[in-house]
């Protein structure tokens, strides 16, 4: 600190005296003519010296370009290692470890949320024709009881997150198949018209934000040209999200009629022939000036299971959905809107309780810089359910009409601080109509290029338990987690 | 005959010269201080019509703590304009937690940038706000805005000092509000336009942000900084930026700074 005021000193100083000396000058007209041996004495001060390459200040008169005189320099080569730690093979990736726990009791779930250790390994190879990627989650979970593998399911203590190829057989496609990370629409965590696969339990038990995305097996056909880019995507078995089902987090049971987990686990009856219980998805965008348009289109299944049984037993009934999405500049700030029309297939009359009805899902949302490296953002959500009249005149008697609109608000707040090593972030989910929500909040502190430390919570709130974030209230919970990226 | 012809052109062009070195630069210099600063401007940011470096910065802070960040960078001039729209393609190496982001900019003549930021861990295309450019640049001590270019048209210029080596130009910003500076001074090599020093003042005249370019390369005939550092006594600390592999008209089709090349690397430009 004295230092830096002794620098501020000098500086000042050192200004200041050659503004007295400047001031004191005769009025001589500068520039190339020579000038008096004085002047060129405190200018040597107050000038910067000519970097390397661009002669030297001394000279009477510098030639026309930059001269003969070029030095040396050592190679500045990018990519200097500094980080102490690589991994051979060429693999990247980090281990973690976090734990955290509820902070309200919870009858049917253990009072850990989350304790695990983790290690992910990534690695590409690169082809003149394709590029492969690879990328892998080794997994130390000390919450779950089984640690056998399902790599569908994301279950046990390896979790392939990418094994797949891009190729490029002409200028104007791309092919990537394998297992990959799928995501499209303009929605902030909240999705319309992406339907691929997401894992909710990652989400709420503090997990970092990238484990939201489940991998997807599937082809991704994406051509280019000036009018519409047009993509294609094909998953031969259906890929469900990694939904609630108890196991973890627990959820309201209708059947049951109160909250429920590891009691009573969900077992849905999952579509999984491959070529036949399959999804397509589509997407066209361009942009047009500074905004960005789209229209998508999906045909699988819901993917939680929204319908179920005579006998009881929750499914996946089929779906398709249609959709757009614009995004752009507006008001120094950046709007996004995006609709979805969801039909549910299975229920075209809307008058089958037992399948989710068919809805329009939509939100627009603006987001902006509101202060020095602060960001707020602010959506509104509605799903509109088509066929209301149909689905509570077939409602049992006595059974409690669900709302026809469900809205929700949610609100974001990102600041940096400390040079950007400190983030710290606040997400809020709220539905006015079902009078509950959802706070998202996250500290991370980069403690140098390689560490990282992180902690947050998932609060749930609401007034009743059987609404969408109400049911999560026992699973709030506290983590702290620490990452070595390498 | 055409030596003739040439005397008498130059003996016409003369005195027209003459008055401006007799009379000194001033008057010739305050004609053309817009140009001089343009002409600095496209030194700095738009040297050929496009462009591409692998940059290695050395994050200091005010206690000598290191960060660093490794990206490869690519640049095309749009119809090869100086100081028009740009576009900006940049691919993050190190460290490892923003290895393989990639960061989209597409620079308007007179509206907020366009930026996108791809996560590829989420497959996700991230449109970013548009946000105030003299604000840090991946956590270091160059501005958005640093690396970007700042508009010769956001200032009023002055010539302040002509001396062998270089124009001197003061420059206050038109909008005040919208900077923290109170003004700024650039010292720009007279012979290559290269802005080789500029110093912010804050509102009591005190310097308190330095860059400085400390190292110039010719490349491809073009001089070109390959080393600079900025200093900044409000936050503490500096950020040296090096220059490496750097290559000019490079034939970037355009559509290498679109959506389809965040999410897929133009591997072929970036080697």
């Amino acid at each position: 600190m004295a230092c830096r005021r002794v620098l501020i000193g000098v500086v000042a100083a050192t200004l200041a005296m050659a503004a007295f000396a400047h001031a004191q000058e005769p009025p001589l007209p500068t520039g190339l003519a020579p000038e008096p041996q004085s002047k060129q004495d405190h200018k040597g001060k107050d000038e910067p010296a000519l970097p390397a390459g661009l002669g030297q200040p001394t000279e009477p008169a510098l030639p026309s370009g930059l001269g003969p005189t070029s030095t040396a320099t050592p190679d500045r080569r990018a990519g200097n290692d500094t980080n102490g730690f690589v991994m051979p093979f060429g693999l990247t990736g980090f281990v973690e470890s976090r734990i955290g726990a509820r902070i309200v009791e919870d009858p049917t779930q253990k009072t850990l949320s989350i304790a695990e250790v983790r290690a992910q390994f990534e690695r590409d190879f690169e082809t003149d024709l394709a590029t492969f990627r690879f990328v892998g989650d080794f997994l130390y979970d000390g919450v779950k009881d089984d640690l056998g593998v399902d790599l569908e399911t994301g279950r046990g203590f390896f979790d392939l997150r990418e094994a797949n190829v891009v190729v490029r057989p002409v200028d104007f496609l791309d092919i990537k198949a394998g297992r990959q990370i799928l995501t499209w629409g303009v929605g902030d965590l909240y999705f319309i018209n992406d339907l691929f696969a997401k894992d909710f339990r990652s989400f709420f038990i503090g997990r970092d934000d990238e484990y939201l995305k489940a991998p997807s097996d599937a082809i991704r056909i994406s051509t280019f040209n000036n009018f519409a880019n047009v993509e294609f995507v094909y998953v031969p078995r259906f890929d469900a999200d990694r939904s609630i089902t108890g196991e973890r987090i627990s959820y309201f049971n209708p059947a049951l009629g109160r909250i429920a987990g590891r009691d009573a686990i969900i077992d849905a009856d999952t579509p999984d022939a491959w070529f036949s219980d399959d999804e397509f998805a589509g997407r066209a965008y361009r942009n047009i000036g500074a905004f960005e348009a789209a229209i998508y289109g999906y045909a699988g299944y819901w993917k939680t299971p929204e319908g179920q049984t005579p006998a009881g037993r929750p499914f996946h009934p089929r779906l398709a959905v249609f959709g757009a999405s614009l995004r752009g500049p507006l008001q120094g700030g950046l709007v996004t809107a995006e609709f979805g029309h969801y039909l549910s297939r299975d229920d075209l009359g809307g008058d089958n309780p037992l399948i989710r009805n068919s809805e329009t899902r939509f939100l627009v949302g603006y987001e902006r810089e509101v202060g020095e490296e602060l960001t707020a953002s602010v959506q509104y959500i509605a799903e509109v359910t088509s066929d209301y009249d149909a689905l509570t005149g077939a409602l049992p008697t006595g059974a409690p009409s669900p709302d026809r609109v469900r809205q929700v608000v949610t609100f974001r707040l990102t600041k940096m601080m400390l040079n950007q090593n400190l983030t710290l972030s606040g997400f809020n989910f709220w539905s006015p109509n079902e009078r509950d929500g959802y706070f998202r909040f996250r500290a991370a502190y980069k403690l140098s290029d390689a560490w990282l430390a992180e902690s947050g919570g998932n609060i749930f709130y609401g007034a009743r338990k059987n609404t969408f974030f109400g049911q999560f209230e026992d699973n709030t919970n506290l983590f702290v987690g620490l990452r070595r990226s390498f | 005959m055409i030596k003739k012809i040439l005397i008498a052109i130059g003996a016409l062009a003369m005195p027209a010269l003459a008055p401006a070195y007799a009379q000194g630069a001033p008057a010739t210099a305050e004609l053309n201080v817009q140009n001089i600063v343009e002409r600095a401007s496209a030194a700095a940011y738009y040297q050929g019509k496009d462009g591409r470096a692998n940059v290695h910065m050395s994050i200091l802070d005010s206690q000598g703590r290191e960060r660093t960040r490794d990206f490869t960078i690519l640049r095309t001039d749009i119809g090869d304009v100086d100081n028009g729209e740009q576009r900006f393609y940049v691919l993050f190496n190190r460290p490892a937690d923003i290895s393989k982001t990639a960061f989209l900019v597409w620079k308007r003549a007179d509206a907020n940038d366009d930026r996108w930021l791809y996560l590829p861990a989420l497959d996700l295309v991230k449109r970013i706000a548009p946000s105030d450019e003299r604000t840090s640049f991946v956590g270091s001590h160059f501005f958005y805005e640093d690396v970007s270019g700042r508009s010769p048209n956001e200032d009023n210029h002055a010539i302040e000092e002509v001396t062998d080596a270089y124009y001197v130009v003061k420059s206050t910003p038109k909008d005040p509000k919208s900077v923290e500076f109170a003004s700024y001074k650039n010292w720009i090599h007279k012979a290559s336009f290269i802005p080789v020093k500029t110093e912010y003042y804050d509102a009591s005249g005190e310097v308190y942000r330095t860059y400085t370019a400390s190292v110039v390369e010719t490349i491809d005939g073009r001089p070109t900084v390959v080393e600079s550092i900025m200093a900044d006594t409000r936050i503490g600390g500096e950020t040296r930026m090096s220059y490496g592999d750097v290559a000019y008209d490079l034939n970037l089709p355009d559509d290498i700074f679109s959506e389809r090349y965040l999410r897929t690397p133009p591997r072929r430009y970036l080697r």
